[in-house]
């Protein structure tokens, strides 16, 4: 008992003061990028070319956020002239669309069509979470989110272990062909109305699995993808703001 | 030995000096081998001239290769000679339609068409049919026998895998682990892709295994395109594995404290975790550590800012840890709930080729930082272990051994003053052609191992992939004969095995 007290003393609280308080991530974090779209062509097409992702589109000069892993090698190739990362983690979208992004002004997600999810979820939103081929970094930092730092509870959103105690679900991976039947049995078990968040860049354009004959990829072409969170993995706090942002 | 050939770990050598046996000559050496202490770190089949080829990697002391051609089907080992062998047969039936014969229980590994396109070794239609889960899993008879089936989707943010239990009352008679769902066809996309998605899918082979992995694919390519990685470089992909080590090995003993309802360090150790996640952010942007090693190097040099960010970390946070490990370790209810729970002998251990703390919790010391190193490790003082009985205790002990031999090791490299001469770039670079490399890491897991062949043209001929799960889910399987099927979550998080690592 005095050994809980003194380690209690010693953690002390840790809870994070966000959203009340803006968070600043380390400098080298690789969130939403700025866009130099008058920067020499040529250095375009030299980043869209080396891109792992192909999710430079160097004709409209627009980065796919939902194919992109952030490895950073466009910004430095670029030495920053086409693409310089910032820090903001606020990447989350309500639609596949918004996620194509031209580094001018994003899409504002708070004010998404279904403003009624705000009303039938904004004081209690329980989720299933169904790894659909995800690599476990998906999945282990949404887990974080319930370590005392993120505290996710405290805002009334939990994730829980039957589909019927469910709002809806939160995908993660690729979704292999192994998974789709399963998948699919989740989702029907989620009582309607219920919400689907495609969460990594594998849920929503197969990420770094793209191409392979034994994913599905894309979580649109099954379901009603209601809220994309993009990263690879999302940062805790992309995953935390877009929840909230979306149904508070 | 002339049936096999020594190699390095991550030395390329010509495709032309791996011995090809006769069939019954192959598997006479591979017997041979692993009765006299040897283990397998690979073996697999491949395409070569219209036919099919097997390689087997094999280690003792050192580490050899050697193979044979093969027709439609072989001689089964796993019966007559090890259990170190069952998997990797299964996987070759599997993959390619060859056929171990008389293997005791042949069945399907992930659920996929072979890339053979030959008949189905099991019978499976996966072009018309629905066949994940449609498997009849070993039944115990009996009117007091009843059966547990968990998942594919588990009941936490975790990944899906299936788990059947044959239980007398609460007691686990016996527990068949099914899994497949996560197939990705990594090993089938990665010789067609181009090479700079290389590293991008090997740190997705598992998330939390980035580094070690990419590790291993990374020094794959140096080692065929002819590479070298300077000292500065080596230090950050060094610390970088320790500190994945760390994350992992913290999270675990966090989840465990959870799984027997002590919660104050589940909560301690969870806030933890992320500290080391964080510090490898600080390192490359990732809290996963994705996107640093890249061939020839690292992608983010580690500068005087970022060298004080780790080692302050280091000197608020390890007290806490001690403590918390402290607080852990010295419970009684922990204690009791933690010992002879899940045992395996050594004897089985070291028949099923257990790896990394699996096994070095039954006393087999195998460490691939000292056995093979890699990066730094050849300058690094080595860990020992305590406790090795085998059960729950001694897995978590061993864990918490190594958390404290890791952030020694981090301290010891931060104060050597090397850095990185550039940061490097992903660039696509000709291999060398008609080769072969393997290459082995002490994962956080254990013995993660990929393995290279090129073709005449220098192109990936086939590239194989084996984490340390591959080994140890058999391990789990064994540890929760005769124990309460309450105590299955206990021992699961004690191994923590990586679901989409086996499934690839």
């Amino acid at each position: 008992m005095l050994k809980i007290i003194k380690n209690k003393l010693e953690q002390g609280c840790r809870t994070s003061p966000y959203p009340k308080q803006p968070i600043a991530l380390y400098e080298r974090y690789r969130g939403r990028p700025e866009i130099s779209r008058d920067c020499d062509p040529v250095l375009i097409r030299q980043c869209a070319e080396a891109c792992p992702q192909e999710a430079i589109d160097p004709v409209k000069v627009t980065i796919d956020l939902g194919r992109c892993t952030f490895c950073g090698l466009c910004e430095m190739l670029s030495q920053g002239r086409f693409v310089r990362f910032t820090q903001n983690f606020e990447l989350g979208t309500a639609s596949r669309a918004d996620l194509v992004t031209d580094g001018g002004a994003y899409a504002d997600l708070a004010s998404h069509a279904k403003q009624h999810f705000k009303k039938l979820f904004g004081r209690s939103l329980q989720l299933r979470q169904v790894s659909a081929a995800g690599c476990n970094s998906c999945e282990a930092d949404t887990n974080v989110l319930n370590t005392p730092f993120f505290d996710l509870s405290r805002f009334g959103i939990d994730f829980v272990a039957s589909p019927r105690h469910a709002d809806g679900i939160h995908v993660t991976g690729p979704i292999s062909l192994n998974m789709k039947a399963a998948l699919l049995s989740t989702y029907e078990a989620v009582p309607s109305p219920k919400v689907v968040i495609a969460s990594g860049s594998c849920s929503i354009s197969g990420g770094p699995f793209y191409g392979s004959e034994q994913v599905i990829g894309d979580l649109g072409t099954l379901l009603p993808v209601d809220l994309y969170i993009p990263g690879c993995p999302p940062h805790p706090l992309t995953t935390l703001h877009a929840l909230l942002a979306f149904f508070k | 030995m002339d049936n096999l050939v020594q190699i390095d770990n991550g030395v390329a050598i010509s495709r032309a000096d791996i011995p090809c046996l006769s069939p019954e000559n192959f598997g006479l050496t591979l017997a041979d081998f692993v009765k006299n202490d040897g283990f397998v770190v690979q073996f697999f089949a491949y395409a070569e001239h219209g036919g099919h080829r097997l390689l087997a990697v094999l280690r003792n002391d050192k580490l050899y290769a050697t193979g044979c051609e093969v027709g439609a089907e072989f001689p089964s080992l796993t019966g007559w000679v090890s259990e170190k062998f069952h998997m990797f047969e299964r996987e070759i039936a599997e993959q390619f339609g060859i056929r171990p014969t008389a293997h005791p229980w042949l069945k399907m590994v992930r659920y996929h068409p072979n890339y053979a396109g030959r008949a189905d070794v099991f019978g499976n239609d996966y072009q018309n049919e629905e066949i994940p889960g449609r498997y009849d899993c070993f039944r115990v008879e009996g009117e007091a026998i009843h059966e547990v089936a968990v998942g594919p989707v588990h009941a936490g943010i975790i990944e899906p895998g299936h788990f059947r239990f044959q239980c007398a009352g609460e007691e686990v008679l016996h527990l068949e682990i099914q899994l497949g769902y996560q197939h990705r066809g990594v090993e089938k996309m990665l010789p067609t892709v181009a090479q700079r998605r290389l590293p991008i899918i090997c740190e997705a082979i598992a998330g939390d295994t980035a580094i070690g992995h990419n590790l291993c694919c990374c020094q794959a390519i140096e080692a065929l395109a002819g590479l070298k990685v300077d000292a500065g470089a080596q230090l950050v992909r060094t610390i970088a594995l320790e500190l994945e080590r760390i994350a992992n090995h913290l999270g675990d003993l966090g989840a465990l404290s959870g799984d027997v309802a002590f919660n104050p360090p589940a909560a301690y150790f969870g806030r933890m975790r992320g500290d080391f996640l964080n510090l490898l952010q600080v390192l490359c942007g990732n809290r996963f550590g994705k996107g640093l090693v890249r061939p020839g190097g690292v992608a983010f040099v580690m500068g005087a800012e970022q060298r004080k960010l780790i080692i302050d970390k280091l000197d608020e946070i390890e007290p806490q840890v001690k403590n918390v490990c402290d607080l852990l370790f010295t419970a009684h209810t922990v204690q009791a709930r933690f010992e002879g729970t899940g045992p395996v002998s050594r004897e089985m251990a070291a028949d099923l080729g257990l790896v990394g703390y699996a096994g070095r919790a039954c006393g087999l010391a195998y460490d691939a930082r000292v056995a093979f190193p890699t990066e730094c490790y050849g300058q690094l003082p080595h860990n020992t272990n305590e406790m090795t009985n085998g059960d729950v205790y001694s897995r978590a002990s061993v864990r918490r051994e190594e958390i404290m031999h890791s952030l020694a090791l981090i301290r010891l490299l931060l104060k050597r003053p090397e850095t990185t001469a550039q940061a490097v770039m992903m660039e696509e670079r000709p291999l060398a052609a008609d080769s072969l490399v393997v290459t082995i890491n002490e994962g956080w897991r254990g013995e993660v191992s990929h393995c290279v062949l090129t073709a005449a043209d220098g192109s990936i001929l086939r590239y194989k992939v084996k984490d340390p799960s591959f080994h140890n889910w058999t391990g789990l399987a064994m540890s929760l004969r005769n124990q309460g099927i309450s105590d299955f979550p206990l021992c699961n998080k004690s191994y923590n095995l990586s679901y989409c690592g086996f499934d690839l």
